[in-house]
């Protein structure tokens, strides 16, 4: 079998310029036409083993150890031109960032024909008309012109293809897929997953899939390896990985994401008085308008999940809410009260209690105060508390995010992605708020660790009777810790109740577009999907779920409603409809969409 | 070797080295000097002998005399130029970056008519209105420098506003103070530090440019600029003496922008092609 082995790293060791170990004694082996998943949580090394497979180090690391055979070459005794003349050729890179790793002044064709053209694989010529093929075989728009666009004038989620298409130019013998799908929206993600796969799959190659998410890599993985702090933990075919994990980190891994397959909690009593009211809404940036006559309760004690694709108007919701965003039209108001729509003008009591707990904790602390400043700061303004009292209080704060109190004297440098995070919540709890407006607060982090952010958040609420507005894209989230859900599409709330009653059917179509596209944990999901998907068109293929088939047709009865049109519903069953289109007309929408891009990034220089 | 936990290449070492005798000087100048300021002790640019190391300027008074009073003069001014213009650069600059609108707008198109017009022009002309003297020179120098800062704050701080944790201190209802102060200005340190050294320098030419077209440091005091321009004449006739001057101006720049080429390759990490392997 031993011949069989197209890469083979051994005893491999990676370390940083200086002297720390980010990979220790990593074997990996990769037969010709499989792929490995390597999975594990952000500083676990995997991109580093990605990269280090092509005797690649990124700046201030090194390779320090152990063997790297691709093909029989070993690449670390071969010389750097060798090693050069061999990356993009016999081994290619698909980074998670398609729109950072273009060169925005160069056209698609251009760059995806640089790697042949250079390895001198095949002419100029030859290799725009292979290009062209790989663009058709990825459905991608216009595959005989898209390559005359720059990188801006095409969709993420379209780049995204383009760079496999370029990974892919020179019939390489391993692709490297780092995280290719994450920066993606869950219902492009499923689209480019597929056709990453059935890429994959026709030229033979062999593949590591780099990536947090299990469910992703299970539908695309032969074996998966888990890997924690630079070591690999266990290593097993998919099927066995996800169903009998040996180890305990694996199986926590494992568990965290069939948790949140799940439905939580139950529907609130919903006689409580509400607490925040948000009625018509209307706001945005300069003349358009982000976010349309929105309108929601939040009552105490209670959660409402405000779920959506990026650009659905989820973060602007929470921006007008605490005033940094004044609203046009509406009426917010807060235990009774009007708020007054800029921040400026809203009184201290106010502003106490109302808090919010961002994205990215990395910047959401100064990073040159102690966690003794950025806590105590809220106290000492809104109380006006004593030195003294402050610091008690910063303490209790501390034990109530479950963290020890001599980290008060730490700065957020020293602390890991969730530790800040729980700093976060002690910052704002810190004000004694009625609501906590959370913008995504689990994203930034890995599985495990935002699960406890979120136990954490859950206990809170318990204890303190706080209402979260709770903003993600991450369905799994909302079914673990709201109440009620809300659905945006395009600024708009097209569906709103009881998470149970959002998440069962009948489905509003919008919505059940969102949560087919969420991959599940078993290997078989994005078949499923698929076909499910396409057969619409077509007769016969397997059987199609009743409930995608009711929510077509109820999609297909309100397009075809000439009083709904241009209405929110009809907007969302155009976004349904989309889906089962034939590739040309999917192409042609797409196009108009890039070209309003284009006019749009005229109009704004 | 290792300074303030960094380690420093043996080019800091020496522009600190640099730095560190320019200022002993300065501070201990009259102690150190062997005749006084304006004393005259031979004849006009006398070469250099056993009482005069240097020799003598056109007038006659001791080259290292002059020297070492001028250090305390032209580096005490520009350390004082550049503090007051960093003060007003970065007070404006910050309060334009955290108010934003139209006082960002009105500050900008302020400062950008100053800098339309060369420092130089401006400077003639400020002084020829207020009259020669130290604190005019001082106030016109700041004020022309600041601009400069100004750019560089606002930039730092436009970066800084966006963030995560200044929106928080904003939905706090902080003041504004309190957002340049303890928000915005601590993140910011790190580059106006290395900036104060390369403005510190430039201040310093600029004085003794100035000094130099005869608008500078008034007389009898010595500054090196000045110095230069009245030993100017004796290059025609083959006498160093306008050498010392200058080259004590060049020695000094090239001594503190060596520290600062340290300072700004602290934050500096490596990438590109140098990482491969």
């Amino acid at each position: 079998m031993a011949d069989d082995s197209i890469l083979e790293l051994q005893k491999l060791k990676v370390e940083t310029i200086t002297g720390r170990v980010l990979v220790d004694d990593v074997d990996v082996t990769l037969k010709r036409g499989e792929i490995l998943g390597l999975i594990g949580e952000s500083g676990a090394g995997k991109s580093t083993i990605g990269l280090a497979s092509m005797a690649y180090a990124r700046a201030g690391m090194r390779i320090t150890g152990g063997r790297i055979t691709l093909d029989g070459t070993e690449l670390r005794a071969s010389t750097a031109s060798a090693r050069r003349h061999m990356r993009g050729k016999s081994i290619a890179y698909i980074a998670q960032s398609a729109a950072a790793s273009f060169n925005p002044s160069m056209t698609l064709m251009d760059q995806v024909c640089e790697a042949p053209v250079t390895h001198g694989v095949m002419s100029r010529a030859d290799a725009e008309v292979y290009a062209k093929q790989l663009f058709r075989k990825l459905q991608l728009p216009n595959p005989d012109t898209i390559g005359e666009r720059y990188p801006h004038q095409v969709s993420g989620g379209q780049l995204q293809r383009v760079m496999a298409a370029m990974a892919m130019s020179c019939r390489p013998d391993v692709i490297v897929l780092d995280e290719p799908t994450t920066a993606l929206d869950v219902t492009t993600q499923i689209e480019v997953l597929s056709l990453l796969r059935d890429l994959i799959r026709e030229f033979g190659t062999a593949g590591l899939y780099i990536t947090h998410d299990l469910a992703v890599v299970a539908q695309i993985a032969h074996r998966i390896m888990v890997l924690r702090h630079g070591k690999m933990i266990e290593m097993g075919e998919t099927k066995q990985i996800l169903e009998q994990p040996k180890t305990e980190y694996a199986r926590a891994l494992v568990n965290e994401r069939r948790e949140a397959e799940h439905l939580a909690l139950g529907i609130p009593d919903k006689v409580v008085q509400p607490i925040l009211r948000v009625a018509n809404v209307t706001a945005g940036y300069g003349p358009t308008a982000i976010v349309k006559n929105v309108s929601f309760d939040l009552a105490k004690g209670e959660t409402l999940a405000v779920v959506g694709e990026s650009g659905s108007g989820k973060s602007t919701v929470a921006r007008i809410i605490t005033g940094l965003l004044p609203r046009w039209e509406g009426e917010i108001d807060l235990s009774g009260k009007s708020l007054p729509a800029a921040l400026a003008s809203r009184a201290p009591d106010t502003l106490r209690r109302l808090q919010m707990v961002h994205q990215m904790p990395d910047v959401a602390l100064n990073p040159r105060q102690t966690l003794e400043q950025i806590i105590g700061r809220p106290v000492s303004f809104f109380f006006n508390a004593l030195t003294k009292d402050v610091r008690t209080r910063v303490h209790e704060l501390l034990a109530l995010v479950g963290l020890p109190e001599d980290f008060a004297t730490r700065r957020p440098g020293q602390l890991s992605g969730g530790q800040k995070q729980r700093v976060c919540i002690a910052r704002a709890l810190a004000a004694n708020p009625e609501v906590i407006i959370c913008d995504e607060p689990t994203s930034a982090l890995d599985p495990l660790v935002a699960e406890g952010v979120l136990k954490l958040l859950k206990r809170l609420q318990d204890e303190l009777g706080i209402a979260y507005i709770f903003i993600t894209h991450d369905l799994g989230t909302v079914r673990r810790i709201a109440h009620r859900t809300a659905v945006m599409l395009k600024g708009e709330i097209i569906a709103q109740g009881p998470t149970a009653e959002i998440f069962s059917p009948p489905f509003h179509p919008y919505t059940e577009k969102l949560i087919t596209s969420v991959p599940e944990m078993h290997t078989t999901w994005l078949d499923e999907i698929l076909a499910g998907r396409s057969s619409v068109l077509g007769s016969g293929g397997p059987a199609i779920p009743d409930s995608v088939l009711q929510a077509r047709a109820a999609a297909r009865r309100v397009v075809a409603d000439p009083t709904k049109k241009d209405s929110v519903e009809w907007l969302a069953a155009m976004q349904v409809l989309s889906d089962g289109q034939k590739p040309e007309q999917a192409g042609s929408f797409n196009d108009l969409e890039t070209e309003l891009q284009n006019v749009k990034g005229l109009t704004e220089i | 070797m290792t300074i303030f936990g960094q380690k420093a290449p043996a080019t800091a070492l020496v522009g600190l080295l640099i730095i560190l005798l320019n200022v002993l000087v300065a501070v201990a100048g009259p102690m150190v000097a062997p005749y006084g300021e304006t004393q005259v002790v031979g004849g006009g640019w006398d070469p250099s002998s056993a009482t005069t190391w240097f020799g003598t300027d056109q007038i006659g008074r001791d080259m290292l005399t002059r020297l070492i009073y001028g250090a305390r003069m032209t580096i005490g001014i520009a350390f004082v130029t550049t503090i007051l213009s960093f003060f007003i650069g970065i007070t404006l600059g910050l309060v334009a970056a955290v108010l934003g609108k139209w006082v960002d707008v009105v500050i900008s198109r302020l400062v950008d008519v100053v800098l339309s017009i060369p420092l130089l022009i401006w400077a003639l002309m400020i002084l020829n209105v207020l009259g020669q003297s130290l604190t005019s020179l001082v106030l016109t120098i700041a004020f022309l420098d600041s601009t400069r800062v100004f750019r560089l704050s606002r930039a730092l701080g436009i970066n800084l506003v966006a963030l995560d944790f200044v929106e928080v201190a904003r939905m706090r209802g902080e003041g504004l103070w309190w957002i340049i102060g303890r928000e915005v200005l601590p993140n910011a340190a790190a580059p106006l530090m290395s900036e104060f050294g390369l403005r510190f320098c430039f201040n310093f030419l600029f004085i003794a440019a100035l000094s130099f077209l005869g608008l500078g440091v008034p007389l009898p005091y010595a500054d090196w600029g000045g110095m230069v321009k009245d030993n100017v004449g004796g290059i025609s006739f083959g006498l160093p003496a306008a050498l010392y001057p200058a080259a004590a101006i060049a020695i000094l720049t090239v001594g503190i922008n060596l520290v600062v080429d340290w300072f700004l390759s602290i934050d500096a990490r490596p990438s590109g092609a140098q990482a491969e392997m």
